[in-house]
């Protein structure tokens, strides 16, 4: 919300500047976001008399005027606007005043007359973005007085980002209100004036359903002058605030809001259809509102209607076919009470955001309804003339919200806030702000005033103390913690250690967003995803990813394209699975590489990423719960990755995740231009950890032995090395296979494969003839499984 | 036959003339071999007179000893000249780089969350984290969000069918563990969080840590402590902070912590504020008894200003360039 500090000052006036106002709001909780001067600029601007108006003897637009300025003789100026008349007021810029737009006038002939000076209009004066003329100020307008000083300018404009639990400080009142508590200073306003009816004219309301609408003020005023214009002051104070002067009647109602923070609305009177009448919308109405959007009501919006239907929606906007119009002669002014919880929301789901909703959605003064008619009635009269008829005001006390007192103690404000604050001081601080107090033993009975609706339970008490006291003076206190030694499980290997050994091994970590295309999501995850975003940002950003691939690969495209040629990417993320009803979140650890398997570096040649060295990567990982001997690589199908080149990793028969290829039919998809090797880790079962269990080391030496069988090329090597680990279980502690060789000499189907076979016993030195019988038994299993023969 | 003084310097420069091994082994033959000057010379001295044998004898042990000694000299400095030759043909450039792997690093903002977490847990939180896909119960209305609050209207949120949404703050985890743990309770909650808002100051996903402490006596003089020690230890520096009125559902009184950066301007860092009462009702806590204060950080932006990033968007970026700076 933005008003100007001039208006504020009207009703309360502290000694200190704009920037201390600023920040005293701030630090009250009324964030000033920004603080901009108005009108420095009009320097040498003063406000004259046009004495005479005579048609330019050489042009049929212009006009050469005599006009005072208060001093001296009267000057000539040539003046273009169609609306200057003998007898108006109007700024006057003479020769060496420099406007807002930076042009310094200077005496000069026009058409063959000399012009001295120059009449103003807002645009001119940057006073507005449009004009229709020169300004006309009032007739009571001191002649000679500088227009800034009539303006009351320079001014500042105070953009206040209000919070959503303060409605009341919703306008200028409010705002003053709450500065008048701040500094103990006195509240110089509203006054409350009342405009006794001059007619007897009244028009028919029914509350149909008070609960929605407690309160409802009305008047009828007839025989106005829509076409005359808003004096300079009301709409100087509506454009500091951002709002455009449009018409008298307009003009008044947004004054009003802006003033004392009731909306209003007015409806021209002879528009509308029999009585008015607050009702729920009825199923399929609709109504065309004063912008011109046709809406479909819904059927929990309340709509203002009248014999021929719904004329406005409550609270948000009004309609169309009873707007006021500048031929408008009667009009029926409405101040209502909709309590929030029959508008809030509305607004946003007929994608509208309007003054009135955004004061409605947080809450309007339930007893300013009156007020706020009285007022407008007072305004449009001064300007539009015009006869009022008696306010009528429907109010239903069982549905206005009623304060309830509110205990306050002593004891619980100071372990709250951590600070004792006198009493005296408490309850100076809460009849600021409005609040009846009375003592009692154990601290004070509050009782709030009614636009304070937020204030509802002692928290907010202590608050509103705080706040107005001032946060700054609370002290910062360490609390002494009595802090139990938690069980620390090593059970499970921490995320951070998972990302450092990624990290040592050259990954550099991403995060990608956790929304995805849902193409790629179905791609890479073989299957729909049903957990898609009712309101995405884009289609790029539509599915909940059942992987963490997609991301990664479209971070491996993108670099690609930024000249990469190796990449090494890793992140730690959630993947979503299941339904919206039933979904389940499984952290992974996944990541992706393509290029060079080392660095480019001198003394050793590029050699390509392949399948190894990233399970080398997945390995150590692994490794780091203890567990790696556990776990197994099973060759596997997979839709996202490349046959012949995927594995599935299964611990304990447990899938804990995958790792190949990518499958080069996704290539396109994610535009890589090279191939890339992806890994995938579900978190939890793949980091769960057991604390190690020590056992002795032999004393004696190990002997080592190697053989090479030959064996049929599908057997693995996996298989190979448990049928030899197996042989002589007691003897052999460790299997290596050092060489895989297929080609000329072996014949097509069979491979190669040498191992070395560590022996090793704990109590005692391995003799010759031990390791000859643990060597037959591993050719021997070799030979029974695989049909394994042992070359020389 | 010449005199031994003349043969004992023939023989030193001999010995320091040998320019190796060979050469020298060369002049010790000569002189001390089998058949060498002075062995020979040494085998006359029994053919002197009785009486001048003793001193003759003598004269030539010691010239023998001399000249043992001379050459072991010799020895060692053309052994440690032909180590050094041996070793210069060795040498490398120590300013070639080092062979193998190099290192990655980790994403600034998981950087700075690791970073934040370790130091909370220094001070005695524990880590807690939650769903991403919420349910609006532990998103809003047990934080005291009423259904069609305004304060809603502030959480653009992310919808699921049937009424899941993407967790808007990671304030549900204060719910979710009071439930769960019971007070008193004294954890942080990290993660990824959503709103459905994208521009220049804005990504539909970011990261926040949620703070809460609950027990008996808890004031917000112990989270004014609480947040200034924080910051100043994520900052390692001297901070000025403000605490400034502000509004969250789910906090009262509730405040936004301002820092004071350069150029004296106050930057926004955080929300906080003293759980309300009907926070601690919807976990089943006696607000009575208990007391407690959360807080709640935007990580991207501590990481923006702990890492001099100007641009919150180039976090999702993912370009090797920009996160390689981290490591």
């Amino acid at each position: 919300m933005k008003i100007a500090e001039s208006w504020i000052r009207e009703w309360v006036s502290p000694a200190f500047d704009s920037e201390a106002m600023a920040h005293r709001l701030t630090m009250a909780g009324h964030e000033v976001d920004g603080l901009d001067g108005e009108g420095e600029a009009l320097r040498g601007v003063v406000i004259a008399e046009v004495l005479q108006a005579k048609k330019h003897p050489d042009a049929d637009r212009l006009r050469v005027c005599l006009v005072s300025d208060g001093g001296g003789d009267p000057i000539e100026v040539v003046c273009g606007a169609p609306n200057v008349v003998a007898g108006m007021r109007s700024p006057l810029a003479k020769p060496g005043v420099t406007l807002p737009n930076g042009v310094t006038l200077r005496k000069s002939k026009i058409r063959g007359v000399v012009s001295s000076g120059m009449l103003c209009s807002a645009v001119e004066l940057g006073l507005g973005v449009e004009s229709d003329g020169i300004i006309a100020l009032p007739a009571d307008a001191p002649v000679g007085q500088s227009l800034a000083e009539f303006l009351q300018l320079p001014d500042v404009v105070l953009d206040l980002n209000l919070t959503p639990n303060r409605g009341d400080c919703f306008s200028v009142l409010g705002i003053a209100r709450d500065i008048a508590a701040l500094t103990g200073l006195e509240l110089e306003g509203p006054l409350l004036t009342t405009v006794p009816a001059s007619i007897t004219d009244t028009h028919p309301v029914t509350i149909s359903m008070p609960e929605g609408c407690p309160s409802f003020a009305g008047r009828v005023i007839r025989g106005i002058n829509n076409t005359a214009k808003s004096p300079i002051w009301l709409t100087e104070r509506l454009r500091r605030s951002g709002l455009r002067a449009i018409s008298p009647v307009v003009d008044v109602t947004n004054y009003v809001m802006l003033e004392l923070g009731q909306p209003l609305h007015a409806y021209d009177l002879n528009k509308v259809r029999g009585a008015i009448q607050p009702r729920l919308a009825l199923a399929g109405e609709t109504l065309t509102l004063l912008d011109g959007k046709e809406v479909a009501a819904t059927t929990d919006t309340i709509v203002i209607s009248d014999d021929s239907g719904a004329i406005g929606l409550a609270g948000i906007m009004g309609g169309l076919s009873t707007a006021v119009t500048a031929e408008t002669t009667d009009v029926f002014f409405e101040a209502a009470y909709w309590p929030q919880e029959f508008v809030a929301g509305r607004a946003r789901a007929y994608g509208l955001h309007t003054d009135a909703s955004q004061r409605f959605e947080r809450g309007v003064d339930p007893q300013g309804q009156a007020r706020a008619v009285e007022r407008a009635t007072e305004l449009l009269l001064q300007i539009c003339g015009g006869q009022a008829g008696p306010l009528e005001l429907v109010q239903n006390d069982q549905h206005l919200p009623k304060a309830k007192p509110i205990s306050l103690r002593r004891d619980r404000l100071r372990k709250l806030l951590g600070i004792s604050i006198a009493d005296a001081t408490v309850v100076d601080i809460l009849r600021r702000l409005g609040m009846q107090v009375d003592t009692h033993d154990l601290g004070w009975q509050v009782l709030a005033p009614a636009f304070r609706f937020d204030i509802a339970i002692e928290a907010d008490l202590i608050e509103e103390v705080a706040r107005i006291y001032g946060y700054d003076k609370i002290p910062a206190t360490t609390a002494i913690v009595e802090a139990p030694v938690a069980v620390v499980p090593e059970s499970t290997i921490a995320i951070d250690l998972v990302a450092a050994t990624l990290v040592a091994r050259d990954y550099q970590e991403v995060v990608s967003y956790s929304f995805i295309d849902a193409a790629s999501n179905n791609a890479i995850s073989g299957m729909p995803s049903e957990l898609s975003l009712i309101n995405p940002i884009s289609s790029d950003m539509a599915v909940m990813r059942a992987s963490l691939l997609p991301g990664l690969l479209y971070a491996t495209a993108a670099n690609m394209s930024r000249q990469q040629d190796r990449i090494r990417i890793f992140e730690i993320g959630k993947s979503f699975h299941g339904t919206p009803d039933a979904h389940s979140e499984v952290l992974r650890v996944a990541g992706a590489c393509c290029g060079s398997a080392c660095p480019e570096q001198w003394g050793q040649a590029s050699e390509a990423i392949d399948f190894f060295d990233l399970k080398a990567d997945v390995e150590a990982i692994l490794r780091l719960t203890g567990a790696a001997c556990d776990v197994a690589f099973a060759a596997t199908e997979n839709s996202a990755l490349q046959p012949g080149q995927s594995a599935n990793i299964v611990r304990d028969g447990n899938v804990i995740g995958v790792i190949g290829k990518l499958h080069p039919r996704h290539a396109k998809m994610f535009a890589l231009k090279k191939s890339v090797y992806v890994f995938e880790l579900d978190a939890t079962k793949s980091l769960e950890s057991r604390p190690p269990v020590a056992s002795v080391i032999s004393k004696y030496p190990s002997i080592r032995r190697d053989i090479a069988v030959l064996v049929a090329d599908n057997v693995t090597a996996a298989e190979i090395v448990t049928a030899v680990a197996s042989a002589a279980p007691e003897l052999i502690c460790d299997v290596r296979i050092f060489d895989i060789y297929k080609g000329p000499g072996i014949e097509a189907g069979l491979k190669s494969v040498a191992l070395g076979l560590i022996l090793q016993e704990t109590s005692r030195t391995l003799t010759d003839e031990d390791a000859d019988s643990a060597m037959s038994a591993a050719v021997r299993k070799l030979q029974q499984e695989f049909g394994a023969e042992l070359r020389d | 036959m010449q005199e031994l003084s003349d043969l004992m310097q023939t023989a030193a420069s001999e010995i320091d003339a040998a320019v190796d091994l060979a050469a020298l082994d060369a002049v010790r033959v000569a002189y001390l071999g089998k058949k060498g000057t002075l062995t020979l010379r040494a085998k006359t001295v029994s053919q002197l007179p009785v009486a001048e044998r003793p001193a003759a004898g003598q004269e030539i042990n010691i010239a023998k000893q001399e000249l043992q000694e001379r050459l072991n000299l010799r020895r060692e400095v053309l052994n440690a000249a032909a180590l050094e030759a041996a070793l210069a043909g060795d040498a490398v450039d120590v300013t070639l780089p080092g062979r193998g792997m190099s290192i990655g690093g980790r994403h600034p903002v998981t950087r700075a969350m690791a970073r934040i977490e370790s130091i909370f847990r220094g001070a005695g939180f524990g880590v807690r984290s939650g769903p991403e896909i919420e349910d609006d119960f532990h998103n809003f209305t047990a934080l005291n969000f009423p259904a069609n609050h305004p304060a809603r209207a502030e959480h653009d949120t992310f919808f699921l069918p049937g009424g899941m949404l993407l967790r808007t703050h990671t304030s549900p985890v204060q719910i979710r563990s009071m439930v769960e743990e019971g007070v008193p309770i004294r954890i942080i909650a990290p993660g990824r969080v959503y709103r459905c808002d994208s521009d220049q100051t804005h990504t539909p996903m970011f990261h926040q840590v949620e703070g809460l402490v609950v027990d008996r006596g808890v004031s917000l003089a112990n989270l004014k402590a609480v947040l200034h020690q924080f910051v100043e230890s994520f900052f390692e520096r001297e901070a000025r902070l403000r605490f400034r009125p502000s509004y969250f559902p789910f906090t009262e009184p509730s405040a936004e912590v301002d820092v004071l950066w350069e150029k004296g301007k106050w930057l926004e860092i955080l929300g906080c504020g003293m759980v309300h009462p009907n926070v601690l009702e919807s976990a089943g806590i006696d607000a009575e008894e208990f007391t407690g204060y959360a807080f709640g950080m935007g990580v991207e932006r501590l990481a923006m200003l702990r890492y001099g990033v100007t641009d919150l968007r180039t976090f999702f970026e993912n370009d090797m360039r920009f996160l390689q700076q981290f490591r």
